[in-house]
Parts: structure tokens; sequence; C-alpha cells
């Protein structure tokens, strides 16, 4: 699914993005726990998550994941943005929750990686 | 394709516990280090995965540690040594889901205790030796293939 089509389903706001609109994103993750992103996810995904932290842009950075999206308008600090901006990760904020993020994503095709 | 790794590389980090907000910083500049010498893209996100893991185990339970790193023409060995209180029971510590990790490191989102299940999954060799008291001891390795 192309970044400016997420950005579009998800109502996303665009804190950090150095990547371009038709930027194709395979995947997706949805999970709190950093661990589970790093066992079960793959690269080229998008992590949603409502951990709006700077541990979800350290682990997006390891695990190869260019797009993270923090839930239900959960606004980051300002280390956290400037780490996404550092590492180049695209950083958005979604209004909706984590069930509804995914179920919209999901709605248009982006599935989670292998389970 | 044959990552072309003509000699040997070896370094090392200080890992002191703590301060998350540097968590994870030596496993992102080791990513870099095999990135700039030609490791391939699968392999360097395994090592990193796996030595993330161990960074954070020694930031979250042990305060302070080590973490040695070779790169070699056939394989990369990352060893994580620390000082910490070790761990009393391996095989339970190795189990999927097994965490003690007190509530304010899972507010950070660690303590899935998918830690030490991860590290031996991206390894191609996982030895972990421990002892009560003085501190733990991971090492992994991870071929290069050939084809
Ligand atoms: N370096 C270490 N020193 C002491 N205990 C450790 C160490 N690494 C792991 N452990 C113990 O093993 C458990 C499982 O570790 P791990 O699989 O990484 O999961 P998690 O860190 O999420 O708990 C930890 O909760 C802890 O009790
Ligand atoms: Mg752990």
């Amino acid at each position: 699914m192309r970044l400016d089509e997420i950005i579009r389903i998800l109502d996303a706001v665009i804190i950090t993005n150095s990547q371009e609109p038709g930027a194709e994103i395979e995947w997706a993750c949805a999970t709190d726990l950093m661990s589970d992103v790093l066992y079960y996810s793959r690269g080229n995904s998008v992590l949603i998550t409502g951990l709006a932290k700077q541990q979800a842009i350290r682990t997006s950075d390891i695990a190869d994941i260019k797009v993270v999206v923090f839930t239900r308008g959960k606004e980051p600090d300002a280390q956290t943005i400037e780490l996404s901006r550092k590492k180049r990760i695209t950083l958005l904020i979604t209004p909706y929750s984590m069930y509804t993020a995914c179920g919209k994503l999901y709605e248009k095709g982006l599935r989670c990686c292998p389970e | 394709m044959k990552a072309k790794i003509d000699r040997t590389y070896e370094g090392s980090f200080h890992i002191v516990g703590g301060d998350f907000s540097r968590a994870g910083e030596a496993s992102t500049e080791l990513k870099s280090i095999l990135l700039n010498v030609g490791i391939d893209e699968d392999t360097v996100r395994r090592v990193a995965i796996a030595t993330f893991e161990a960074e954070m185990n020694i930031m979250i339970y042990a305060t302070a540690g080590i973490l040695r790193y070779t790169i070699s023409p056939d394989e990369i060995r990352v060893v994580a040594e620390d000082m910490g209180p070790g761990i009393e029971d391996i095989e339970l510590a190795m189990q999927e889901g097994y965490s003690t990790a007190p509530d304010w490191v899972r507010e950070m989102g660690w303590g899935a205790g998918m830690g030490l299940p991860n590290m031996k999954k991206n390894s191609d060799v996982f030895r972990i030796e421990s002892v009560v008291g003085e501190g733990t001891t991971v090492e992994m390795t991870i071929r290069l293939k050939d084809c």
C-alpha cells in the first residue's frame, strides 16, 4: 500500500517524513510490545502502536520498519520526533484507536506480515 | 551473493543500564558498521535484532555490561557479557513469554518475554551461560551465507 494512501485512510498527521508519497509499504504490524515487533515483523512494514515513545522508533530502526503510526492522537515528545527525523522514519499520528486504525488498513488490503 | 569481507573487524561497546533514552545505541551503531562493511541486509537485520534484545537485557537486568563483536569472512559473532544478578533457571528464562520485567520496563514497551527466544531464533549458534550473583554471557554466531 502506498504511503500517501496509509496517511489518507488513517486521517493521519505527518510529524516527520522523508519518503516519497508513493513509497510502497508491504506489511503492517500492530502492538505495544517491542519484542513482538522484533520477533514477528518484517522490514518495509508500518508499525501501528500506542507506545508513543522513543522505544518505538529505536525498535523500528533496528527492524527496518519505515513508517510508525501512533494511535489515539498520542503526541510524542521532542526526543522521539528528533530520533525519527534522524533515522528517516516516517512518523504519523492517527486520531483512531489501534483497533479502528488496523481495521481501516485491513479493509483496504494491507496485511499483517505472515503469521 | 557472498559478502566481500576480506579481513576481521572487531570492536566493543560499554552498556550502562538505567538511561533508557540511550537504549539501543550500541546495536544501532553495530548495524551501520555491518552495512558499511557490506553485509547483506537480511543478515544485518538478524544481527541487529538479536543484539538489540541482548543490549536491552543488560540495560534492564544488569545495569552494566559489554557488547563485543567480531566480523570475519565466514561469520559474525556477538558476545554480550554483564556483571548482573545472573539467571537462576535458564530453561525457564528461555521460554517464550516468560519475563520478570518490572512495571517501569513494561511501560517502555519491554517485558514480553520474547528477547532470549528471539536471540536464539536469529542466531545459527546460540549459547548462554549464567552464574547467580556473578553475571550472564550470551554468545551469538550468525554465519555468512555463500549463496
Ligand atoms: N542479562 C540478564 N541478567 C539477568 N536476568 C536476565 C538477563 N537476561 C534475561 N534475564 C531473565 O530472563 C527473563 C527473560 O528474558 P527475555 O526473554 O529477554 O524477556 P524479557 O526481557 O522481555 O523479560 C527476564 O525477564 C529475566 O528474568
Ligand atoms: Mg529481554
